[in-house]
């Protein structure tokens, strides 16, 4: 354990931590350990987030340093598959075209080590349903900004039920107008009012 | 965004009064709270101690350089004056301020541009006189720009200042100064403008709000420097959240700093 990359990380100097993982990778500490202590870091900056210590754009910093520090020394792609820690499907319900809360939470997942794969928007119920079965993913996230949403999300939901594919799988919902008695209506597991907090209940549900 | 920090300058009393005294601690400390508040240049400028100038800028250039890493803004009418302080400039690249489209003016500034490499503040002044709308402003920009070009200023070099005029005598001047800003910028890919904010409210209650609602406007018009105060609250705290929603401020990191700092309280 590294704790000047995981303080560099939870801090944001990216100077810093792009020195120490530089450092730490040369001397020939493994990849896996350099990733490990970057996502201690990024714990430590969610837990700020969630605190309100932190504001949105840092929470969106430091997925995009967590991304430049792991492409450093085993390259973006690699670097992902290195820290694989489950699958994330999401996109945003069919008839809504709002995107911004959606690429937060997959610029978060990502960096905390989830393979996201992004839907986009507008996203019929099949899709979602081919993607599912495509994927094999652990968890999954439907996105609405408009209440007139809410019955695609529960189309969705229900189809991915319907065709067996929610066993063993979280289905999580988020957007602005979305609370509980939504998740009640749409049939999902849990609502995540922020991408921290959909981290957090992803990892919950994997165990790790 | 360039901010050239704008206190070092006799026309304020208290530096004249330090400059005549030779109290570097003083102007020191102007220096870097400049530096400190944000300013990426200081201006230089001791144009009020007339027979004076020469000896006063060399000795200011002397005591700034030591006190900060910032480069200077050596600001004088007076190309000696200008020649003897760019000289002791220590601090990497330094500023001219300025030349203008005027014959005497450019033929004597612009060598000391080139000599010195130095970034060069050209206001739209010409033998004929100051600009009055967006046309003639944008006209002697151009000239002043191809001209500079020509004679082997890089246009990354050239920070083309408009002339501000106060909008308490012309109502149009706030308008035509930004249009012209807009033409420049657009017309002149690389090139640089910049202004200082005084002269735009000049005689109105409450200077700062139209000092300030002048600095993002310019700012959306594509001005990217500025001879300011930095060290004043409102200006630091509009320069960051203007900054921030042009684009320049990834993450929002110097504005959310800034807060942090307690600037805008």
């Amino acid at each position: 354990m590294n704790q000047k990359i995981i303080d560099a990380m939870a801090g944001l100097d990216d100077e810093v931590l792009m020195e120490e993982v530089q450092a730490a990778a040369q001397s020939g500490v493994p990849a896996g350990d350099i990733i490990a202590d970057l996502q201690k870091g990024l714990d430590i900056v969610g837990e700020r987030f969630a605190a309100k210590e932190y504001f949105l754009s840092e929470l969106m910093m430091s997925a995009s340093i967590f991304n430049e520090a792991s492409g450093l020394f085993c390259g973006g792609e690699e670097a992902e598959g290195a820290s694989k820690i489950g699958t994330f499907v999401i996109g945003t319900v069919e008839t809504d075209i709002h995107d911004i809360g959606k690429n937060i939470v997959v610029s978060v997942m990502k960096s905390n080590g989830f393979r996201v794969i992004d839907l986009g928007v507008d996203v019929p119920a099949q899709k979602f349903v081919d993607a599912v079965r495509q994927y094999q993913p652990e968890v999954i996230g439907l996105s609405c900004l408009l209440t007139t949403c809410f019955e695609h999300m529960k189309r969705t939901v229900e189809a991915i039920r319907t065709e067996g594919l929610d066993k063993g799988r979280l289905i999580l919902i988020g957007g602005g107008p979305v609370d509980d008695r939504t998740v009640a209506y749409v049939g999902a597991d849990a609502r995540c009012e922020t991408a921290q907090v959909t981290v957090e209940k992803a990892k919950e549900f994997l165990g790790v | 965004m360039l901010i050239v920090g704008e206190l070092i300058n006799t026309s304020r009393k208290a530096v004249k009064e330090a400059v005549l005294a030779r109290d570097a601690a003083f102007i020191t400390e102007l220096a870097r709270k400049q530096a400190e508040a944000g300013a990426t240049y200081l201006d230089v400028n001791c144009g009020t101690m007339l027979k004076d100038e020469k000896d006063s800028m060399e000795w200011l250039v002397d005591v700034v350089s030591r006190a900060v890493d910032t480069p200077l803004c050596i600001d004088s009418p007076d190309p000696f004056v200008l020649d003897a302080g760019l000289a002791l400039c220590g601090n990497g690249q330094p500023m001219i301020n300025s030349a203008t489209l005027e014959a005497a003016r450019y033929q004597t500034v612009v060598p000391l541009a080139l000599k010195y490499g130095a970034k060069l503040v050209a206001l739209c002044i010409s033998d004929q006189g100051m600009p009055e709308h967006v046309d003639d402003r944008a006209a002697i920009a151009d000239e002043l720009i191809s001209r500079l070009v020509k004679d082997g200023v890089h246009i990354g070099d050239i920070y083309i200042d408009p002339l501000i005029k106060p909008i308490s005598a012309d109502i149009t001047q706030g308008r035509d100064v930004l249009e012209a800003v807009r033409r420049i910028m657009t017309g002149n890919p690389g090139v640089h403008t910049i202004c200082g904010l005084t002269n735009i409210s000049f005689d109105l209650p409450e200077r700062m709000q139209v000092n300030s609602a002048f600095m993002l406007q310019a700012m959306a018009c594509g001005m990217d420097s500025y001879i300011i105060d930095i060290t004043n609250r409102k200006i630091a705290a509009a320069m960051l959240a203007g900054s921030a929603i042009m684009g320049h401020d990834r993450f929002c990191r110097k504005y959310i700093k800034g807060y942090r700092s307690g600037i805008f309280a």
